[in-house]
């Protein structure tokens, strides 16, 4: 029987579950919205200007840089599953694979990339 | 024949046996019957992980509590305060949903969904015990992390919809930080599963039968995992997204009622998935003295990384934004290639 199936009734079954949690809070709960209460909460201040504006480049950039690294750690999985049978070729391969990703992290720490302002 | 003594992966599998005659004499199809038997499942680890939560959050309170030389909650329900987090549950239920006037109503509604739900799934291929495995997937590790790195969406989501500076502040962080510390999570099991030559979560448990990948030289590995866990599901030192000093409470300060208290919730769990993933490749999983049923010494090792974890949060003080942004991409990714390439040297060496 294909193991995804249970997967899928699972996942079907936390929503239920979620959805069952938020239904009875639905039920239960009392609800006195008022003008004040709905109002962004500032620590009391009255807040000046909305939240959706720019934000520092930074984000940016390593979120950038993660979706390299993290493409590379998927091609490396497969590699460490298959590594014990293939031996010293498959090490090669690995230096080989790491020297490039290395060069490219040493890359971006010389161009200030990895540098918090 | 079942035994007091057995445990209950064998009283599990029995009453699969068992399940699986009836239906075979019943003339039910394979597929309801398989369908039947996962549902059961689900059911069963739904209600365990409400327990886990519940029992986790009267834990953090004690332990901490005792760290400090406090009680912690000491009247609800008689003996210790027990029932106090059953009651702050009620609370949570009844408390009013607030929306702010300003926020997206939609995606503000949406965010604790979608980070409690993957934080469910993981549970799923979790080896509690030798046939206690909701799905034994040859991708195993691959689900949990897969399903794990959403929560960094969610908690975007939260914060950017709230339309709050604190919130949004809050959630940048948590993003950034989430992501930065996911590859070295990542990359530290490979040498586990370089060891093993399998991503199968029962494959892994096995091949610690005889010593734990703790005392080899994946223990440098189990140092990485466990750092870049306690980053991954934020918690001090590495609790920046929600750094309560600075932020009121982070991403998650214009929720309340249950959507906070999914958020929260799913905080627990995640920290039980790291723990528990921790035990089962660094600790040997089941495996423990014969005496003692598998699952109670998956629990124990488990719990014992959940200990750590609190006990991490009264020892160190929180890093500032920069300095855990280069411990993260300067100091733990270049560690944890060397690490790979150790046990690559390693496994050759031994073979």
């Amino acid at each position: 029987m294909n193991d995804y199936l249970a997967v899928f009734i699972f996942i079907v079954m936390a929503l239920g579950f979620t959805a069952a949690g938020l239904i009875t809070a639905y039920l239960v709960r009392t609800s006195r919205p008022s003008l004040k209460k709905n109002e962004t909460y500032e620590c009391g201040e009255e807040p000046v200007g909305g939240a959706w504006i720019q934000f520092n480049m930074r984000y940016y950039v390593f979120a950038l840089l993660f979706v390299v690294f993290d493409v590379e750690a998927v091609f490396l999985f497969p590699w460490a599953v298959v590594f014990k049978s293939f031996g010293v070729s498959a090490l090669v391969e690995l230096l080989v694979f790491l020297g490039i990703l290395l060069a490219g992290l040493l890359y971006a720490w010389k161009k200030g990339s990895l540098q918090w302002e | 024949m079942i035994y007091a003594s057995q445990s209950l992966g064998d009283l599990w599998n029995w009453l699969l046996q068992q399940f699986a005659e009836l239906c075979g004499s019943l003339g039910i199809p394979e597929v309801i019957r398989y369908m039947v038997e996962k549902g059961a499942y689900a059911v069963g680890l739904l209600v365990f992980i409400s327990l886990t939560a519940l029992v986790m959050i009267y834990m953090e309170r004690k332990v901490s509590a005792h760290m400090q030389l406090r009680y912690g909650p000491m009247w609800t329900g008689g003996w210790h305060g027990w029932s106090q987090t059953i009651a702050d549950m009620i609370k949570l239920l009844l408390k009013e949903d607030i929306i702010p006037d300003k926020a997206d109503r939609w995606v503000h509604r949406i965010a604790p969904i979608v980070i409690f739900v993957p934080s469910l799934i993981g549970f799923l291929v979790i080896p509690f015990d030798k046939y206690l495995i909701g799905a034994d997937l040859n991708v195993g590790i691959l689900l949990v992390f897969g399903f794990s790195s959403i929560a960094v969406l969610s908690i975007f989501m939260g914060g950017w919809a709230s339309n709050n500076k604190y919130t949004l502040l809050g959630g940048l962080r948590s993003a950034a930080q989430m992501i930065s510390y996911e590859l070295p999570l990542v990359l530290s099991v490979l040498g586990v599963i370089m060891t093993v030559g399998s991503l199968k979560m029962s494959d892994i448990v096995m091949a610690q039968k005889d010593v734990w990948f703790l005392f080899t030289p994946n223990l440098l590995g189990f140092i990485i995992y466990i750092i870049a866990g306690t980053a991954e599901v934020n918690r001090t030192p590495f609790d920046l997204p929600e750094a309560e000093s600075e932020l009121v409470s982070g991403y998650n300060t214009e929720y309340s009622g249950l959507k906070y208290g999914f958020f929260m919730l799913s905080e627990f769990t995640n920290t039980f998935i790291i723990s528990a993933i921790a035990a089962t490749f660094f600790m040997g999983g089941w495996n423990g003295p014969s005496w003692l049923p598998g699952i109670v010494s998956f629990l124990a090792k488990t719990y014992l990384i959940v200990f750590l974890l609190m006990w991490f949060r009264w020892t160190f003080p929180r890093l500032r934004v920069d300095r855990l942004m280069d411990f993260g991409w300067k100091f733990l990714l270049p560690l944890s290639f060397f690490n790979i390439l150790m046990i690559a040297v390693w496994v050759l060496v031994k073979k």
